[in-house]
């Protein structure tokens, strides 16, 4: 194994992590102040891709199908919201999870019903193919490092967001005590239905991204959205901070024992006996590890007090 | 109550009839239908331990359902095709599997719990998918249906009727468990954990007992319905099932004793009318689905027989 | 003297820079009401939480019938004889009031792991929760379930059920909250012979309700105990006054 390998794959794992960071920021900004946990998320992931996927084809620019994508899963969360989701503030979680599952199924036959039964693909970008040299000359596929880069930047804009201005000096607020800033006379409908539609235009801005490098089909938030639980659970369920550590531990964690898991068995086994137990035992590693800390921290790395 | 009892034995009659008619019709194909519901019915019952009376949301019974499934299924490929000790294995596994996840997950609550149980589900179905020895992806065939002393279980009937005693056991077995020490001990643990552990009861070993033996039953139920389709695939380990089990418990009535097989017939019935008029039956299920949660909280058994009473 | 039920020594707790519990040393003695009073604030509830088991105290020991219950949680705690109303009323709101009984009477027999016979047929569970029920005057109300009771009946049920415990001492947190004067008077005087079961650690407002109550009275003031003694001498304790008054009036 070369250095040169080793890194990309360690780069490879930190791209995921910063999708899977773009999908958890939303869902635990929901959880955190609104106190809903949404399975749709991954819907809203869809509709980013199939939009972005849809009009980069009519207008044959990725730039447009990417500004399509987020519009299109802001409007959709911000509908969602206003429709069903505000019923649901005030109701125990298993009508959540019974409610926001329903909408996964109306979702899915709905994108099944506009785009048919097969698969999107979309086009990567002239401007971000091909790869750039990194320090060491490691070769590395430019689209990914954007990606990388792209994250951290939606990363720290959410921190400033939350941390700096004034809707997120709100959404703290509103974390913390609903009646409270409904008294000092913030329209608490309002601002709700406005983080929603942030978390599904991350959601669906993420979307689009992988989009790219996997093809546009039904179902293909759900894989994701199960994995951003994980990482809200490792990382503490309304803690943003947690999202982010638990995305990069996550998607390291995943890229790398897929990677290492099935030579480390060779030393000890024959080779293809050893990429069996090795793939099997790396899709498993993520949860393992989740278990192993909630073992620990029972409320996440990050647990936000109420 | 009484009504309650009335609706109960109504439901359980009705079951039994509807596959003598069809056969008496001549319609086959309806005998499997109600076995399907049978046993879906039976997994529904098991979560509902956990769900109904525990108030444990695990989204990820379809782990116990799948794991039941594969045990039966690995097991008829080692030659070993005698129903009982299949369900036996089933149960055990699944139990044992139930004691690691509720051991981490029952640390937690609410949403941490619904999230933790759906990985952990998640977890075996990745592994199932990647281990090759017993079909990975493509899942595994049952080359004949397993067998039961004196019954010939291909025919249609005769393997509903297996499936049909067992659903009744498996509701005796969650009415004796509700009525006893324990059901109360369980219940209030979903009314009042603080109250609970005030009297001197932890919730904890309550709950994972229940959580075992929820699993149990819904691994049972895993094991027939690998019989019923002679296949067993990953997706009877997929989250999607573990939803569906929800919404079955959701529509007939949660912590009612036949709320799991009212949930389950009506959901098979959805299925096969909206699926015959429409290929986008999905679509309108979910539809009903967000109807009932948002305006008919108490399911099928709350609209007819009221509001549940507790002694 | 007769010997502590319950022992409170050096009691500390902090939450970041407020003591909530400051050195707080304290016993129950048999057949005895210990009143604990002290002004909003002064951190009675944290006490009771720490004495209960819900609050671990940064330092300081507790013992309940000589032994040292600190490392036991709550259900542990429970399960020694320690009973605990709520100040806000916790019960089971589905269960009718029998069953709530019902349910201290069958965790005091230990057997939660029973799975067997139903509870609605068992004699040994519902009679000693009709006594208790009889008891507090609710009889009539066995089938009504407790979220339907009203606020006097609650609280009522919520010293049924400590009674169903058969309890070595009762920690009871203002069984009088939100009574009225007629409803506080005849839970007085019931909280009166109930001090012959087991002693009562007894925080509460109602000052009429203490002072007739209470064999000795303990005053709680910013976390700390600032005086302890029979009742006619905390009338007339100056620091105490001051506290208080000066707080209250």
């Amino acid at each position: 194994m070369s250095l040169a390998l080793f890194v990309e794959q360690v780069l490879n794992g930190v791209q995921f992590g910063v999708t899977l960071f773009l999908m958890a920021a939303g869902l635990t900004l929901v959880f955190g102040v609104m106190g809903l946990i949404n399975l749709a998320h991954g819907s809203l992931y869809m509709v980013g891709a199939f939009a972005c996927a849809a009009v980069a084809a009519w207008s044959g620019s990725f730039w447009l199908g990417l500004a399509a994508s987020i519009a299109a899963a802001a409007a959709a969360g911000a509908v969602v919201e206003w429709v069903v989701i505000r019923r649901l503030y005030d109701r125990d979680h298993l009508d959540q999870v019974l409610a926001t599952f329903a909408l996964i199924l109306i979702f899915s036959e709905a994108m099944r019903w506009l785009f048919g039964p097969f698969p999107l693909y979309l086009d990567m970008p002239g401007l971000l193919s091909g790869s750039v040299t990194l320090p060491g000359g490691i070769e590395y596929p430019l689209y990914r490092l954007t990606i990388i880069l792209v994250g951290i930047a939606v990363a720290a804009g959410l921190h400033l967001l939350i941390a700096r201005t004034r809707i997120g000096m709100r959404i703290r607020a509103g974390a913390s005590d609903r009646e409270m800033v409904a008294a000092l006379g913030v329209d608490i409908a309002t601002l709700y239905t406005i983080i929603f539609a942030l978390g599904a235009a991350l959601a669906g801005f993420a979307g689009a991204l992988v989009g790219v490098n996997q093809s546009v089909q039904v179902g293909m938030g759900e894989p994701v959205l199960i994995l951003a639980f994980v990482v809200i659970v490792i990382g503490g369920i309304g803690s943003l901070k947690g999202a982010l550590v638990g995305s990069l531990l996550v998607g390291v964690t995943d890229t790398m024992g897929r990677f290492l898991l099935p030579q480390i068995f060779s030393l000890v086994m024959d080779p293809s006996q050893a990429t069996t137990v090795g793939a099997a035992l790396a899709s498993m590693l993520i949860y393992i590890v989740m278990a192993l800390i909630l073992a620990f921290r029972p409320r996440g790395l990050f647990a936000v007090t109420s | 109550m009484e009504r309650e009892r009335w609706i109960n034995i109504a439901l359980a009659l009705l079951l039994l009839a509807a596959p003598l008619l069809a056969l008496a019709a001549g319609e086959a194909f309806y005998v499997t239908l109600a076995t399907r519901v049978a046993v879906l019915a039976l997994a529904a019952v098991g979560l509902n331990l956990a769900l109904g009376l525990g108030g444990l949301v695990s989204f990820g019974h379809a782990a116990f359902f799948g794991i039941g499934g594969y045990a039966a299924g690995i097991l008829a490929a080692q030659e070993m095709t005698a129903m009982p000790p299949i369900w036996i294995v089933a149960a055990l596994v699944a139990g044992i599997m139930a004691a690691f996840i509720g051991a981490v997950s029952l640390r937690t609550s609410g949403v941490y719990f619904i999230m933790i149980t759906l990985a952990f589900a998640q977890m075996i179905y990745y592994f199932v998918i990647s281990w090759p020895a017993y079909g990975g992806e493509d899942g595994l065939p049952l080359a004949v249906r397993n067998q039961f002393p004196f019954v010939n279980t291909l025919k249609p009937l005769p393997f509903f009727l297996i499936c049909y005693v067992l659903l009744l056991a498996g509701l005796l077995l969650f009415a004796w468990l509700r009525d006893g020490r324990f059901g109360a001990a369980l219940q209030a643990a979903r009314q009042n954990e603080t109250r609970l552990a005030a009297l001197g009861v932890s919730p904890f070993p309550i709950r994972l007992t229940a959580f075992v033996l929820s699993a149990m039953i819904t691994a049972v139920a895993g094991a027939l319905y690998a019989d019923l389709t002679r296949f067993v695939s990953p997706s009877m380990l997929s989250w999607h099932l573990s939803g569906e089990l929800i919404v079955i418990i959701i529509l007939g009535g949660t912590g009612r004793l036949f709320g799991p097989l009212a949930g389950a017939a009506l959901f098979v019935l959805m299925e096969f009318l909206l699926g015959s008029l429409t290929e986008r039956w999905q679509f309108f299920l979910g539809l009903v689905l967000l109807g009932t949660v948002l305006f008919a909280k108490g399911g099928l058994i709350g609209l007819i027989a009221g509001k549940a009473r507790n002694g | 003297m007769a010997e502590a039920v319950l022992a409170l020594s050096r009691l500390v707790k902090s939450f970041g820079a407020l003591k909530v519990t400051d050195d707080v040393t304290l016993d129950l003695r048999e057949g005895e009401v210990h009143a604990l009073i002290g002004p909003n604030g002064a951190g009675k509830s944290t006490l009771i939480h720490e004495i209960a088991g819900g609050v671990r105290p940064d330092s300081g020991t507790i013992h309940f019938c000589g032994r040292d219950i600190g490392a036991l949680d709550t259900a542990a705690r429970a399960k020694l004889g320690l009973a605990r109303s709520f100040q806000v009323s916790s019960l089971l709101p589905e269960f009718s009031a029998l069953r709530n009984v019902m349910l201290a009477v069958q965790a005091r027999q230990g057997s939660s792991f029973r799975f067997g016979r139903p509870v609605m047929r068992d004699a040994s569970l519902i009679e000693p929760a009709m006594a208790m029920l009889e008891k507090v005057g609710l009889e009539d109300r066995a089938v009504i379930p407790a979220a339907e009771l009203s606020h006097g009946e609650r609280r009522k049920l919520e010293i049924a059920m400590a009674m169903g415990l058969h309890p070595r001492a009762f920690l009871l947190d203002e069984p009088m909250a939100g009574m009225g004067p007629e409803g506080s008077k005849s839970l007085t005087h019931f909280l009166d012979g109930l001090r012959e079961e087991a002693p009562i650690l007894l925080v509460e407002h109602d000052m009429d309700a203490v002072f007739a109550l209470a064999d000795r009275i303990s005053v709680l003031f910013y976390g700390r105990i600032i005086a302890s003694g029979p009742p006619h001498e905390i009338r007339k304790d100056p620091e105490v006054q001051r506290a208080y008054l000066g707080e209250r009036a």
